[in-house]
């Protein structure tokens, strides 16, 4: 298929003819040479397109922007070339409008837009909360509405099906930790403090940190893409018209089921954490199990268990709640949807770390020998 | 326009056979569809015409049988072989299928871009062109799809299938979920488009109303294969459960009555 330019030029005569084809497809292959012979035309070149077979808008548009936007002096076309050409002339003199260009005006404008959107979606998670307070109260005065088997799925889905990955992540961090921290502490002669730093530091500060994380990226963003896509195909709002709550039947199982997982899997990751370590620390030190476990009550208070398990709760509650937030905040667009999973992660992931930080401070006196 | 001389058939089906599971959708259907010609698949749901169509565009494969589009097979051939193929028909999917994060501008465009074919400023010439013929205002082309009304969004969609000049275009249910008003309107727009650029039509649809305006031909499909394939005329006098049912039911008498009457 490559034929030629279906274009002539007679130099004596000034007669530009265009023959065959005037297609997308058939020119695609000799666009290039076309758009080069096109350019070297003369401006006042007569035309005839007479030998054309087929035309077709993207033909008529070539030849509409070599003639500079105008009809040559000369030219021999059909009526229904004519009438091509008319509309392609049409569509070029009514252009697209422009989308306007970002200026200073408009950078303050998003800067005011962002805050404002932040005090929207403060609204709206107090909205949620105290939506969510109100169900509770409503379930508490009628218990036979609670629903028990959402929270049951829910709980499988985010607390069972997540225990191997959180197992390896916990092993790994605590195999890894163990054996930095042993290094150190050889050189001091301090192996005994190995099941110190692993006790405090896995059970108190990374095990729910490291779950959280974890979490907000497996169940946190699903959460949110399961009611956004609810909300692209108006399945929440089918809820809604059938008179059930959209808080009951879906927000309050994913908090109450992640509520009630994160400290199990809190201790579930602790727990593989320390074997981890352990198992790094008699490969290292010579640490035997029986001596580590036998040490750990003992320079670790069981206060430490206590918190751990208490930030595990709240930080599956905020990451839920977070979740469903944006979850509820879908647009029905891809895009949106796209917007709103990133940034339920990235806020539960930020808010949990910010949690954290309170915890540490409210709790400095207690665990700590 | 003019048919082109090679007279390959636009497509061509021989005993394509289509299974899910154990589930046997076709089981050796035939269609031949002429340049120039709009066909309309119509049959009853499950009968298999949208997986038909999907055959058709390249998105399944039949499980036996032979599919040529333009005179070359749809099922052997490289990718990129395959690929050419597809660039020369349009597709209006039933919703629309509009790129939710691109504006009406940029999907019309989008075709044009990827073939790599023309420079921005006849890119922007060919989509207030595709625009108007699709009769919205060259303003529309900063919407976003989630602005747009149903009527509008099939519009829109029907532009951007008829980006790259296709000879080919197919419809799924192009009226469904539109008014009577717009499903008249859009389906009057069809027509014109489809004799002002030549096209070949194949649709989909369980419309009377839009079938009666549009197919120059009915392929009925039902108990695996085609019942029937002839004009509606024709179709109308052939005996046999399902098209009796179809179309000499209460809504399909009315709608005939109806559209007959009008021309």
């Amino acid at each position: 298929m490559s034929a030629p330019a279906p274009l002539h030029f007679d130099r004596q005569q000034g007669v530009a003819s265009a023959t065959g084809d005037w297609t997308l497809r058939a020119l695609q292959p000799v666009l290039r040479e076309l758009r080069a012979r096109l350019g070297a035309l003369p401006a006042d070149a007569h035309w005839t397109l007479a030998g054309v077979e087929r035309l077709d808008s993207f033909g008529a548009t070539l030849l509409w922007r070599a003639w500079g936007q105008r009809w040559p002096e000369r030219v021999e076309v059909s009526d229904e070339q004519r009438a091509l050409f008319g509309e392609v002339a049409a569509a070029a003199s009514s252009p697209l409008p422009v989308a306007p260009r970002f200026t200073v005006l408009d950078a303050v404008a998003a800067l005011g837009t962002a805050l404002l959107s932040f005090g929207a979606h403060l609204a709206d998670f107090l909205r949620l909360l105290g939506q969510l307070l109100l169900d509770l109260g409503r379930l508490l005065r009628h218990p036979h509405e609670w629903p028990l088997l959402e929270i049951s799925a829910n709980l499988h889905k985010v607390g069972v099906r997540a225990m191997p990955v959180t197992a390896l992540v916990g092993f790994l961090i605590g195999v890894v930790l163990s054996y930095l921290s042993a290094l150190q502490l050889r050189a001091f002669g301090a192996d005994i403090f190995i099941v110190n730093i692993l006790g405090l530091g896995i059970i108190r500060e990374l095990g729910p940190v490291l779950v959280s994380v974890l979490v907000a990226g497996r169940s946190g963003s699903a959460m949110t893409a399961q009611l956004g896509v609810m909300r692209v195909t108006e399945e929440s709002d089918a809820l809604a018209a059938m008179g059930i709550s959209r808080t009951i039947r879906l927000v309050l199982p994913k908090v109450a089921a992640l509520t009630l997982a994160m400290p199990l899997l809190v201790l579930w990751t602790s727990g593989m954490a320390l074997f981890g370590g352990m198992v790094s620390a008699w490969l290292q030190l010579d640490l035997s199990f029986g001596f580590f476990l036998d040490t750990l009550p003992a320079v670790v208070p069981i206060a430490n268990l206590y918190i751990g398990l208490a930030k595990g709760a709240v930080f599956g509650l905020l990451i839920a709640l977070v979740a469903c937030h944006f979850g509820l905040r879908v647009a029905p667009n891809t895009e949106s949807l796209s917007a709103n999973t990133t940034a339920s992660v990235v806020s539960a992931i930020t808010l949990v770390i910010l949690v954290d930080a309170v915890f540490a401070i409210a709790t400095r006196s207690i665990g700590v020998p | 326009m003019n048919p082109p001389a090679n007279c390959h058939p636009v497509i061509e089906m021989r005993g394509v056979v289509t299974r899910f599971g154990d589930n046997l959708v076709h089981d050796g259907v035939d269609l031949r569809v002429d340049a120039g010609e709009v066909v309309a698949l119509v049959g009853g749901s499950g009968s298999g015409k949208t997986t038909l169509l999907r055959h058709v565009i390249g998105l399944t494969r039949p499980a036996a049988g032979e599919l040529r589009l333009f005179g070359e097979s749809l099922l052997d051939g490289r990718a990129e072989h395959i690929r050419a193929l597809q660039r020369r028909f349009g597709v209006l999917f039933q919703q629309g299928a509009l790129f939710s994060a691109f504006t009406v501008g940029e999907n019309i465009a989008f075709p044009l871009r990827e073939a790599r074919v023309a420079t921005d400023a006849e890119i922007r010439d060919l989509v207030a062109l595709k625009l108007a013929m699709v009769e919205l205002e060259p303003a529309h082309a900063l919407l976003k799809p989630a602005e747009l009304s149903g009527g509008m969004v099939k519009r829109v969609a029907l532009a951007r299938a008829l980006a790259l000049e296709p000879e080919l275009l197919l419809l799924d249910e192009p009226t469904a979920g539109l008014d009577p008003d717009r499903s008249t309107a859009f389906v009057a727009l069809i027509r014109d488009l489809q004799r002002r650029l030549g096209l070949t039509v194949v649709l989909v649809t369980h419309d009377i109303d839009t079938l009666a305006a549009l197919a120059t031909k009915v392929a009925v499909l039902g108990e695996r294969r085609i019942l029937s394939y002839a004009s509606l005329e024709d179709t109308l006098k052939v005996d046999h459960p399902f098209i009796h049912r179809f179309f000499h039911g209460e809504h399909g008498r009315r709608a005939l009555a109806r559209v007959q009457g009008g021309n």
